[in-house]
């Protein structure tokens, strides 16, 4: 998947906000790209436009070397809010994505059983999503995303709300689906440590309005990696700090606009 | 409170009630028992005269009659109201041209309009039907209305993301939500539906509870209006009952439903 020159703006003529400047950034096959930034640059703006939610004011979104148009079918998105739809239960959540693209139901959900499993929510399948906790209702999302088997992910802050154990765990599960099959990853995170420790290269944006990308890190780190392991590495610290100190600059401008 | 002594209590509220009213109606305590009976009747008059209706039986044609209404108006009410509220959500331009009409209309005590749907639908069921739709039709429409435009855009995105088509979406997200909307008002939809039919009834008719209260009324039978009344309380009850029924069953997806159970 790419992106070429895209530029993003919110409402038209003078109340027009420039929220993503000139953006360019490829994701090559079975590929993780992580996105770190300053809250408010436009990350989640930017996964929108790879999925085809939002239209972009100049440039455009290439999904294997197509341009986008309407929703993008081949990527599934992880959204940064809840997204589960709240009248179904787990299961149901899981198996509508099957059954929309004509499974039929009784292997719908018997797939759907499967997956739930895999994310290790056996035995959780008759909960409706308020009755989950923060981490059981994202892995039920994780769940409702790769069963579709989408050829690419988008990834918004999955973990955000979890502490930080709970994401270490998140970080592997989604570590093992993925090295499985190794799709296109994109995935936005706001914590440096997990992103270095799950993605392949690191992208820092700037801080907005008219964001841009800052610079770009590969992440050398053999895999396959225990997302909690590979934190102790010497080489792990010595790539923390250097994007750190990339991402401080632009953190301290979007506080320095706001005081 | 436990539930045992939350009935005793009510139970007792009830005896208290119903003894004052008793005492007042056959001693000079509270004045003159012969006043009191003529405003009031007493509670035994009362008792005697409900258990008469069921005893001969007279009464099941009058609550045949209303709750024949009141379904008729709920049902044709709500089904107008979710076909014309999802129509209004889905094409915003001509919810804009019919915004204050709607409103208007929605602004007028529906009284007035019950000799007029007399004059069109008859003195039978179908007039009262009417009043009671006119009623229903608001309620559910302005909750499914509601329930479409506020579907959760996050959702609605997700949805979209996950490969469904306008079919698809309407049957797994704009649905579910314009239910729940409809169903967390559906205990003053199915009230007012009752009301219709009643108010209806009260304004001319030939059977029906609410008639048969006027009836009473306009030979001063205090008794015969209170004992009318007091079915009319236990139907309400009633009906209530099974919405609340319903509504668990339906909505066990809302945490506040998960928690009464
Ligand atoms: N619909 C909208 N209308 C106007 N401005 C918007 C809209 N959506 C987002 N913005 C603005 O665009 C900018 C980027 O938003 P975006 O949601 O992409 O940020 P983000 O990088 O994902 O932030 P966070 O890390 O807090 O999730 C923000 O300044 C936001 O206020
Ligand atoms: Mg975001």
């Amino acid at each position: 998947m790419e992106l070429a020159g895209v530029g993003v703006a919110f409402g038209a003529g003078q109340n027009a906000f420039r929220a993503v400047g000139r953006v360019d950034l490829a994701v090559a096959p079975h590929e993780f790209v992580a996105i770190v930034g300053p809250t408010g640059c436009g990350k989640s703006t930017l996964l929108n436009v790879v999925a085809g939610l939002l239209a972009p004011v100049e440039g455009e979104a290439r999904v294997f070397g197509r341009p986008v148009r309407g929703v993008t079918r081949e990527a599934g998105y992880l959204f940064q809010q809840d997204a589960l739809m709240p009248w179904k239960t787990a299961l149901d959540n899981v198996a509508v994505a099957l059954e929309v693209g004509g499974v039929a139901r009784a292997a719908a959900l018997a797939r759907a059983r499967d997956w739930l499993a895999r994310v290790g929510l056996s035995g959780f399948e008759a909960r409706y999503p308020h009755q989950l906790s923060g981490g059981q209702k994202k892995r039920v999302a994780l769940a409702q995303m790769l069963i579709r088997d989408p050829k690419i992910l988008l990834m918004d802050e999955p973990f955000g709300p979890l502490d930080a154990q709970t994401r270490a765990l998140m970080g592997d599960v989604l570590l093992d689906l993925w090295s499985a099959d190794r799709k296109a990853v994109l995935f936005v995170t706001h914590d440096l440590e997990e992103a270095i420790a799950l993605a392949d290269r690191v992208v820092v944006m700037s801080a907005g309005p008219a964001a841009r990308l800052v610079s770009q890190h590969v992440v050398d780190l053999p895999r396959p990696r225990d997302a909690n392991e590979v934190r102790l590495e010497p080489r792990f610290h010595a790539l923390q700090k250097a994007i750190w100190e990339d991402l401080r600059a632009e953190v301290l401008k979007t506080y320095g606009r706001a005081s | 409170m436990s539930r045992g002594a939350l009935l005793g209590w009510r139970l007792a509220v009830a005896a208290i009630l119903i003894a004052l009213w008793h005492i007042a109606a056959n001693t000079t305590l509270f004045g003159d028992p012969k006043t009191v009976r003529f405003f009031f009747s007493t509670p035994g008059d009362v008792a005697a005269r409900v258990w008469n209706f069921f005893a001969t039986g007279s009464i099941w044609k009058h609550l045949w009659i209303t709750l024949q209404e009141t379904v008729l108006a709920f049902v044709i009410g709500s089904a107008a109201g979710i076909l014309i509220g999802f129509a209004f959500a889905m094409a915003p331009r001509v919810a804009a041209v019919f915004d204050p009409y709607l409103k208007m209309a929605n602004a007028l005590p529906r009284v007035v309009l019950a000799p007029i749907f007399m004059l069109w639908f008859g003195l039978g069921v179908w007039s009262k039907v009417a009043l009671g739709f006119t009623l229903v039709f608001f309620i559910v429409f302005f909750n499914v209305y509601q329930g479409v435009k506020e579907t959760s855009p996050v959702i609605l995105a997700n949805a979209r993301m996950l490969g469904m088509n306008g079919w698809q979406l309407f049957r797994h997200v704009y649905w579910p939500s314009a239910m729940s909307w409809m169903f967390s008002s559906l205990h003053s939809s199915v009230g007012f539906a009752l009301v219709g039919a009643v108010v209806g009834e009260y304004l001319g008719a030939a059977a029906g509870l609410g008639y048969l209260i006027h009836e009473a009324e306009g030979v001063f039978d205090v008794t015969g209006v209170f004992a009318g009344m007091f079915v009319l309380a236990v139907f309400v009850i009633l009906i209530d009952q099974i919405v609340t029924f319903a509504e668990n069953r339906l909505l066990v997806w809302r945490p506040e439903a998960a928690q009464r159970q």
